[in-house]
Order: structure tokens, then C-alpha cells, then sequence
């Protein structure tokens, strides 16, 4: 490992390198004084320099001793723990089935607004198609046309992700991000409703022995579950975004552990205020980078799924005129699934756009006052394309 | 908080006199940069940047509620649970009250249509005492095209609370709580905006009405990517009046022909033509919102008013709350109301359509309108 990639200021590396000292291997043998007074800084400046230093040191060669490559997974490893994750239904069985089982956590997923009922688990879609079945992490942007569902996906995929263990659900909360101002408090009281009617539904259904399953969740624990972040300008975005690692971690281990974690966030919209204020794009790139890769840590720390909403847009592309998500191409690349949302005839219907794992695939799903549901005219709509 | 100054975080002396040193002097600044660009602009380490930087968010991040005392206190503090009512009760019933507080709602539609006439309307509600089911309070009716008529008002007043109307004083009163603007050009609308938003903040209007924002934009003919900021940044201001005050917002739009620019598929849509019988969306009208995406995106509730096989219709075209409804309206001398409270389900994209076949055809309404223009004030003044 050479000096240049040594987390310390520019000024600290090139006096070093100016000193001679290329190699960490070269620091190993020095003391802090010699140190010092080669490089003509303080002896504590000096410390920390070198404290750097055999830490960076450190984790190279202890990883060498474990496994060729440090913080390297082995494939065989990364299928375990990917069977092992949970979903978050999307309360639309058609819609989890082309998500292979619903949102994944620790992945990124765009939704544009027509994929929501794609995500709802198959197994549950009996009678558990509110569940949010969900402990894996995924990065998921959606992306929908304006009036498609995207808000009521997200206040779904939110008030979902609270159903307790013994009905298939992840009993996490959620973070919803508010950019729009477009959450309304009765909508997700509504649909908190009608999720705890199906699983007492579910819950009658399958298990009559078993009293020890009632429920006992009234809409208001969900409403209380859902820590409500209002953002006024993009850099309340990013300074949010930074603090959620702190937030998070103050929020980790409330009463039972695995009960009151947060296993969601959903950003509604990631758009919305950077496509305003906004006069240089090479800068907006940039941050918008920085903060995809920032939610792409905390999905993978905390073990959560992110889900980002996103508006759209025109583009001109071969002499006509289409819709495409907002943000432009790189920022295209920064999410593990993207999901459309589209009207197809009388239909809503989501289409997954990008995914590394799964079939490119369609799913109507409908909006009803109960929140999102499979089409009601479809019993075996799956079209695969 | 996103302009909060530097010097006002407690940061590490050294630290924050690098910042300020280096002018970066407010939080906006700080995090619009990288990790590494500030370290190599600052001359220091990683982890003093890193700490810095999560000290700064910490302060600027907002606070969070959950959505449980969000309703609690929208349900204490808040008139009405936040709807203001139309007075169009299968239109109320659909909204969970009415039009809510906060947020944008949006009346779309062909010119003479009945936009401004709902507009008046809404805005006499606002202005009535709390027991006449009104926001007892001044109104704000932003009237870009001079479409504001004072006689119609309180005509409507009239015919609808004659109780209230018919008394020289009350009518006096109410006319005088609804305040018109009539900017001519966008800059003085901005300039008006943020005038109006000091008296906003203080809870001294009750209902802010734009009529119309885009008589405002096509007004200046500044086409493509320039216009978009622009009117970027008036949606982003609007938006933020509407949810800091908690006041209902009303806006118009007018309609357009449809280009052939306008997109309404994605390019997988496109690529999949050929399996798929294909069924373009054709209206027999080709209208569509003269604003585009990117504002249909920031409003939160639109009503669509249009007119087909000689019937007006008012249509719920994006709700959060409510199923897509279309409505049968007619316009009286008491102003806009349902000839049916029940509304119609529209199935799929058809809810977004507006259509208007011609001139509206119905003569017996129109004599009514004419009606309506030469009914005299004599006896009210």
C-alpha cells in the first residue's frame, strides 16, 4: 500500500512524500519524534500520522492471514445470506412474484409507481397480500407517471413492513423521507386499517388453534412506527442522509431486538428539489452519487430496504419523444432494481426495468381504497417479456 | 436550516476556522461538496472532515414526527381535520371533507369551463363565518387574466347564503376579506408571492387562489429548458407557502392541443409493440394540461373539469386520498354545483383525459348564463 492512499490531509502526504516516505512499509520502523522533525510538523501531528498509518497497515495484513482478499465474500457465502433475507410485500401478488417475493432489503430498488404490487409475496397472496414480508435489503427506485400510485406504494411498502414475524412480515418500521410534501397522515391510516382487517382475516383462515397469534396491533402502532422526515432543500437531503447512521443506530436495539428495528426507508421523491437550485450538473452528479452511495451502506449496515421514488420525465431518444425517469443516465446506474409504473390500456401496470437477478417482467396491479392490490380483472396476468 | 452558518455549529475551534478560512461559511456550502474534495480544499484528514460533516448534518437535518402525532395534532389544531368543504357534497364525500390544507389542489380544464366560477365560489366559502361552514378569514385570489368579477361574487353570495348576503354590512365584510392581485408580468407575481408570505405565516389568510399559473408562464415567451426553472422555482416556493401556513391552495391550468412531442410511453413500451395489440391512447379531442409533467408531478390533488356528449363533468384525475370519480356539474346563478352526488368510477387513464366537444351545446344553460351576466345589483347596493 503507498502513502497517496492514506486517509490524511493533502499537505501531511506531501510533505511525507516529499520526505521520501512512499511506502507505508517505510513508516513501519520510525518513531514519532524522528518523524516530526524529518517532516517539520508536531510531534502529535506526527503520532497521528503514523497511528494511521499501522492502522491501515493492520487491516491489510490480517486480512491476508484470513482470506486472500480482505472483506471479500465468497459467492457460496453471498447465497446463504441472500436465502436467508427477507421481503417486504407489496400487498399485490402479482407484483411480488416478478420481484421474486417482494422488495428485497440491503438492495436499492426505484419504483416508478407500477411495480408495487409485483413485490407482494406469492406464498402469502392467499390472504396475507398487505403483508410487507421483507428483511433483505434492496435499493429499489420506482418511477411513475404523475397520479400512477407512487406516494401510495410508498405509504404501502411503509405501514407493510410492520407486520409481525407470525404472519410472514419483517415487524420493522420505516423512515419515510418526505421531499414533496405529499404524504397524507389519513391515506396511511387507511390503509394501516385494512392491513390489520387481512391479517385478523389471515390469521382466522390458517391458524384457528393458535391463540397466541391474535392481534393485538391497532392502526395507531403502525401510524407510530413511521418516523416522518419533512425535507425542504436538497441540502436538508444530504445533511439528513448523513445523520440517518447516527439515527439509526440510536434507534437499533429499542425494547425486543428484532422487533422494533427500522427495515425500510422510503425517499418520496429523490427528485423532487434536485431538479431545481440546481445550475451546475457535473456537481449535482456528483452529490447525487455521494448520497446513492451513502443509503447503499446504511441498506447493507443495517441490514434495511431502501426505496426511492422518482418522477418522470421526456427524453428525446431516435426522433421521438418518451418518458423516462428523472436524474439522467448516471444516476441510472447507481440502483440495484428499477421498477416503472405505467398505464397499459385500462390498467396500472409496473415493469421491472433493471434488476441483476430477476426476469425482465410486467404486473398490472390496481389502487383501491384499501391500498394497493392485484388487478382485480387479472388471475394469471404474469406476462413475461 | 439549510443556510445555517457554520460558525453558529459547535464545531472544534481548529476545524472551524479552516472552513471559514477556506469561505465556507454556510451548511449549503459544506455538504454540496464531496468528502474528499473538502479534504483536499481544507487540508485535512479523513476522519476530521468526516466527524465535521456528520456534526453539521446532525444540525441541519430536520426533526422527526411520527405519522401518529402527525394526525394527532393535524386533528387538534386544524379546523375541520384539515379539508376545507366545497360545498359539492359527493365532491367532499370523495376528499375525506374537501380540499385539503397544505397542499396544492389543481382545477384543469378548457377555457369556459367553469374554472374561475369554482374559484369565486371557493372563495366566498372561505371568507363566511365558521358556522356557515366557511374558514372565517381573508382570501388571497391571485387573478393573473382579469377574470375576476366582484358582481359575480356576489351574486353568487346571493343566491347561495342570502341570509348572510342580504344584509348591506355582512355582505360588506365578506367581499371585503377576499383580496385581489392582478400581476402582469411574472416577475411582479414573484414579487407578490413573497409579500404575501409574511401575512400567510401569520395566519391572517385562509385560502390562497392562482388563477391561472399558466397564463403566468406561456405569458413570457421563453420556451424550453429556461422555462422549467423558472417555473421550477415557483412550484418549489408555492408548495412550501401551502404546507408552512396549512392553508388549501387553488390553482388553475389551461389546456393545450397535444404535440406530437408529448410522450406517453417509455421506450420498453415501444420495443414490446409488435407482440401486443397495440391500442393507442387517442382522445378525440387532443387536450391536454398546458403545464407539463414536471408540475403535475408537484400538485397533489387535480380536478379535471371538461365537457363531453353535452354534460360538463368535474373528474378527481389524481387524488391520494380518493377513488378516480367524475362528477356531472352544471353552473346556476348560485355558482357551481353536482347535478348528482354520486359519482361515476372511471376506469384507467381516461380519468386524465379532457375532453371538450365544441362549443358547449346546452342552450337551455346558456340563456341561464346570460341570465347570470345582466342579473342587476341594484337591490344589493
Amino acid at each position: 500500500m503507498e502513502i497517496w492512499r492514506l486517509p490524511i490531509s493533502a499537505s501531511q502526504r506531501g510533505k511525507l512524500i516529499s520526505a521520501g516516505y512512499t511506502s507505508l512499509s517505510s513508516l513501519s520502523s520510525i518513531s514519532s519524534s524522528d518523524l516530526a522533525r524529518e517532516l517539520k510538523v508536531s510531534e502529535s501531528e506526527a503520532m497521528n500520522i503514523l497511528k494511521v498509518a499501522s492502522h491501515s497497515r493492520g487491516s491489510e495484513t490480517s486480512n491476508a492471514s484470513c482470506s486472500i482478499v480482505e472483506g471479500a465474500l465468497s459467492a457460496w457465502d453471498m447465497l446463504h445470506d441472500e436465502e436467508s433475507l427477507m421481503h417486504i410485500t407489496t400487498s399485490s401478488a402479482d407484483l411480488d412474484n416478478i420481484l421474486g417475493g417482494g422488495i428485497h432489503c440491503k438492495e436499492v430498488t426505484e419504483i416508478g409507481w407500477s411495480s408495487l404490487s409485483l413485490i407482494v409475496n406469492s406464498v402469502l397472496k392467499y390472504k396475507l397480500t398487505t403483508a410487507f414480508g421483507s428483511e433483505s435489503i434492496i435499493f429499489m427506485l420506482i418511477g411513475g407517471v404523475p397520479g400512477i400510485g407512487k406516494t401510495q406504494l410508498g405509504i404501502q411498502i411503509a405501514v407493510n413492513v410492520q407486520i409481525p414475524n407470525d404472519f410472514g412480515g419483517l415487524g420493522g418500521k420505516a423512515i419515510y423521507i418526505d421531499t414533496e410534501g405529499s404524504f397524507m397522515v389519513e391515506r396511511a391510516f387507511q390503509i394501516a386499517e385494512a392491513c390489520i382487517e387481512d391479517m385478523s382475516e389471515y390469521n382466522r383462515f390458517l391458524r384457528k388453534d393458535f391463540q397466541e397469534c391474535k392481534i393485538k396491533m391497532l392502526p395507531q402502532d403502525i401510524l407510530e412506527n413511521i418516523f416522518y422526515f419533512r425535507i425542504c432543500s436538497y441540502t436538508e437531503q444530504i445533511a439528513l442522509i448523513n445523520y440517518l447512521d447516527k439515527f439509526l443506530s440510536e434507534h437499533k436495539d429499542v425494547g425486543i431486538v428484532v422487533l422494533c428495528r427500522v427495515k425500510v426507508i422510503v425517499v418520496d421523491s429523490v427528485t423532487f428539489h434536485f431538479r431545481q437550485d440546481f445550475d451546475d450538473m457535473a456537481l449535482r452528479t456528483r452529490v447525487l452519487s455521494g448520497m446513492a452511495l451513502k443509503l447503499m451502506n446504511l441498506a447493507k449496515r443495517f441490514s434495511l430496504a431502501v426505496v426511492l421514488l422518482n418522477q418522470v420525465t421526456t427524453k428525446h431518444t431516435e426522433a421521438s419523444f418518451q418518458l423516462a425517469l428523472a436524474l439522467g443516465d448516471s444516476w441510472s446506474h447507481t440502483c440495484t432494481n428499477r421498477i416503472v409504473l405505467y398505464w397499459n390500456g385500462n390498467e396500472r401496470y409496473a415493469y421491472i426495468d433493471k434488476s441483476p437477478s430477476l426476469r425482465s417482467a410486467s404486473a398490472a396491479y390496481s389502487v383501491t381504497a384499501r391500498g394497493i392490490r392485484n388487478s382485480s380483472s387479472s388471475c394469471k396476468r404474469i406476462k413475461m417479456m | 436550516m439549510a443556510n445555517k452558518l457554520i460558525s453558529e455549529i459547535p464545531l472544534p475551534k481548529s476545524i472551524a476556522n479552516v472552513f471559514s478560512a477556506r469561505n465556507i461559511s454556510t451548511a449549503k456550502d459544506a455538504l454540496s461538496l464531496t468528502e474528499f474534495e473538502l479534504m483536499e480544499l481544507l487540508d485535512v484528514g479523513l476522519t476530521e472532515v468526516r466527524s465535521a460533516l456528520s456534526q453539521i448534518s446532525e444540525i441541519v437535518a430536520p426533526p422527526y414526527q411520527t405519522a401518529l402525532s402527525l394526525m394527532e395534532q393535524r386533528f387538534q389544531n386544524e379546523h375541520l381535520g384539515g379539508h376545507f368543504p366545497t360545498g359539492l357534497k359527493g365532491l367532499d364525500a370523495a376528499l375525506c371533507g374537501g380540499i385539503p390544507f397544505g397542499v396544492l389542489t389543481e382545477l384543469v380544464g378548457p377555457a369556459g369551463i367553469g374554472k374561475t366560477q369554482f374559484c369565486l365560489k371557493l372563495s366566498l366559502l372561505a371568507s363566511l363565518p365558521t358556522n356557515y361552514g366557511g374558514l372565517d378569514g381573508r382570501v388571497i385570489y391571485i387573478d393573473v387574466e382579469s377574470k375576476f368579477s366582484s358582481r359575480r361574487l356576489l351574486e353568487i353570495g346571493l343566491r347561495s347564503f342570502p341570509e348572510i348576503f342580504q344584509m348591506k354590512e355582512m355582505a360588506q365584510e365578506m367581499a371585503g376579506r377576499i383580496l385581489v392581485l392582478r400581476p402582469t408580468s411574472l416577475a411582479e407575481f414573484t414579487q407578490s408571492l413573497e409579500q404575501i408570505k409574511v401575512s400567510l405565516l401569520q395566519n391572517q389568510v385562509k385560502m390562497l387562489v392562482i388563477d391561472s399559473m399558466a397564463a403566468l408562464v406561456s405569458g413570457e415567451h421563453e420556451q424550453g429548458a429556461r422555462r422549467q426553472q423558472t417555473l421550477s422555482w415557483h412550484i418549489s416556493f408555492i408548495k412550501s407557502l401551502a404546507e408552512f401556513s396549512r392553508i388549501p391552495v387553488v390553482v388553475t391550468n389551461q389546456v393545450r392541443s397535444r404535440n406530437h412531442d408529448d410522450a406517453s410511453r417509455y421506450s420498453f413500451q415501444v420495443q414490446s409493440r409488435d407482440g401486443a395489440i397495440e391500442t393507442p391512447m387517442q382522445y378525440d379531442s387532443h387536450l391536454v394540461a398546458a403545464l407539463g409533467i414536471q408540475w403535475a408531478h408537484a400538485v397533489t390533488t387535480r380536478l379535471v373539469l371538461e365537457a363531453k356528449s353535452g354534460e360538463r363533468f368535474i373528474k378527481v384525475a389524481k387524488s391520494p386520498i380518493s377513488p378516480p370519480l367524475a362528477f356531472p356539474f352544471h353552473i346556476t346563478s348560485s355558482g357551481i354545483s353536482l347535478l348528482s352526488d354520486d359519482g361515476k368510477e372511471v376506469m384507467g387513464p381516461e380519468i386524465n383525459a379532457i375532453h371538450c366537444q365544441g362549443s358547449f351545446p346546452q342552450t337551455s344553460e346558456n340563456a341561464g348564463h346570460n341570465e347570470i351576466i345582466n342579473f342587476g345589483m341594484e337591490g344589493l347596493l
